[in-house]
């Protein structure tokens, strides 16, 4: 307890000690510092006119949203459909590959600690690329269309799911494990019986929260040609045609929201 | 639970049948899940269309790409990767400042044990409305609004940092330990020394650890925002990759792995530090 003593010899109390008070202080004038050096940058790189116009935009753009044109939203159930194709097929295909190298990666199923970092070197380069820069490699090499999608949202998949399943396998309870390998059980049936019915609810629960995710994500993929409403989108921007854009804006609200809700109740089931 | 009771399966392992429990317990809802997975997948593979001329023509840029991945350029356009990096290490900061500086008020209006239901409601919806949008798609808005640059990119992540923070932050309040809000209560504490006395204190470590976390995610949506003119890094990914040059992109793509790697290593050290 930091006290420090009054004239009179009567100790007092105070929240921190001198040293951590100083600590303290310089930590917030150097994250103060840093802040406004780099406010200042993105200033000057700033046309400071459009901003002040920003208002003016923003109604104008409101405006044109507004009434969002209803009659478009028939051509937009296949479009609607292929990004939730998107989104679970790239998850189903994610989480085949994210679920060995879950295991290679977690420190007590790891055969090898050189297996174990060449899988963490996998998990952390597949969860630093977002799926949007992925699916513009692969629109490149693939062509456009679903297919680029599906495996853009599988490759980051692999890291998300990986890393939150190899840390649920490191935190398993060992006595299973150890009851299994006393009956003479081989390195697989002990994984079998021993590890896997202990993570499976963790499994199953990742899974179902990337796929929500994933949801959100791949309705932008079109952007960059990977399909999906993502390809309406883009192509409702680039004409213009705001009150197309606001019908899109609420299907994407819609579909993320019952995502949401379907993820979350079935989590909840699950644990 | 299992159709079957304890003292069956006992008996079945004694005979030597037995069989480990399933995951869903109920087999009327186990095999329906099974039936409707296997039509979904019918349906889903029948709509997804793949040009597989197309697919063969682009294997050897696959290959292009891979090769480049062995010698990343980082030479040739290393003024225009240093600028993008810099650009979007500074949009990353700010934002995420900002972000927070806006999330806790909104986390503290959204958690219900210590908010009134208006209060409450209108905080959940911009949680709802900042989530459910992909950074893209609100930087899309942003970009038309305050024109092309980080300034743009600044105010997305901004906002996507209040969904995020908000959220979780009314989380932790909403399952603080009540007793010791009641403790600085009854010494007649105001809302405003509750606060700072009985929520905060709990509430703190777990702030700093995700605003941690949200600087990481910040730094890799600041390499995507560029795509649609929001500045950073990805605007001169997005060049490099329309222009085949994918040396640069490869380039690029190892140092943002880098950068992401050293912050999640250093947040973990400030977690560590914290808690």
């Amino acid at each position: 307890m930091p006290v420090s003593t009054a004239q009179h010899g009567q100790p007092q109390w105070r929240l921190r000690t001198t040293r951590a008070q100083w600590l303290q202080y310089l930590a917030w004038l150097a994250g103060v510092s840093l802040f406004l050096l780099c406010w200042k940058l993105i200033s000057d790189n700033t046309m400071w006119v459009f901003v002040e116009d920003a208002g003016r935009q923003g109604a104008d753009l409101i405006s044109r949203m507004t009434p969002p044109e209803w009659s478009y939203a028939s051509q937009l159930w296949k479009p609607m459909w292929d990004t939730l194709n998107i989104a679970t097929l790239g998850t189903a295909l994610g989480i085949m590959l994210a679920f060995p190298v879950a295991f290679l990666a977690a420190r007590n199923t790891s055969p090898h600690p050189l297996v174990r970092s060449a899988a963490l070197v996998i998990i952390v380069s597949s969860r630093s690329i977002n799926s949007l820069i992925w699916a513009m490699l692969l629109v490149t090499i693939l062509g456009p269309g679903v297919l680029a999608g599906i495996i853009a949202i599988a490759l980051r998949s692999i890291g998300f799911v990986g890393k939150l399943l190899y840390e649920a396998i490191e935190e398993i309870h060992p006595t299973p494990v150890e009851a299994i390998s006393a009956t003479g059980a081989s390195r697989l049936q002990v994984m079998s019986y021993g590890v896997l019915p202990q993570v499976m609810p963790a499994f199953a629960g990742i899974s179902v929260y990337r796929w929500d995710i994933n949801i959100r994500e791949s309705t932008v993929l079109g952007l960059v040609g990977a399909g999906g409403i993502g390809l309406q989108l883009n192509a409702s921007i680039n004409t213009l045609a705001w009150d197309h854009v606001s019908v899109i804006f609420l299907m994407i609200f819609a579909t993320v929201l019952v995502s949401e809700w379907v993820s979350a109740k079935v989590r909840h089931a699950i644990i | 639970m299992s159709t079957m009771s304890s003292k069956q399966r006992q008996h079945l392992a004694q005979q030597g049948t037995w069989r480990r429990l399933p995951l869903i317990a109920s087999p009327g809802l186990r095999w329906g899940l099974v039936l409707a997975l296997a039509v979904y997948l019918v349906l889903a593979f029948a709509s997804v269309e793949v040009n597989w001329a197309r697919v063969a023509e682009g294997a050897s840029r696959g290959m292009n790409f891979l090769s480049a991945f062995m010698q990343p350029d980082f030479v040739s356009r290393w003024d225009d990767i240093l600028a993008g990096l810099l650009e979007s290490l500074t949009m990353t900061v700010t934002s995420t400042v900002l972000g927070i500086a806006l999330a806790v008020p909104v986390g503290l209006g959204a958690a219900r044990n210590i908010a009134p239901l208006p209060i409450y409601v209108i905080c959940r919806s911009i949680i709802a409305v900042s989530r459910t949008f992909q950074e893209v798609i609100i930087a899309i808005l942003f970009v038309v609004m305050f024109g092309f640059g980080p300034f743009a990119g600044m105010i997305t992540l901004a906002f996507a940092t209040i969904g995020f923070m908000a959220k979780l932050l009314a989380e932790d309040i909403e399952d603080l330990d009540w007793r010791q809000v009641e403790a600085v209560r009854a010494t007649g504490a105001g809302w405003w020394q509750t606060l700072n006395h009985a929520v905060q204190p709990q509430v703190m470590p777990r702030l700093i650890g995700l605003s941690m976390y949200r600087l990481d995610i910040n730094f890799r949506e600041s390499a995507v925002i560029g795509i649609v003119g929001a500045g950073g890094i990805g605007a001169t990914l997005n060049t490099s990759i329309s222009r085949y040059e994918y040396d640069t992109s490869a380039a690029i793509l190892l140092m943002i792995i880098a950068i992401v790697l050293l912050s999640e290593y250093s947040s973990s050290h400030v977690r560590r530090w914290t808690q």
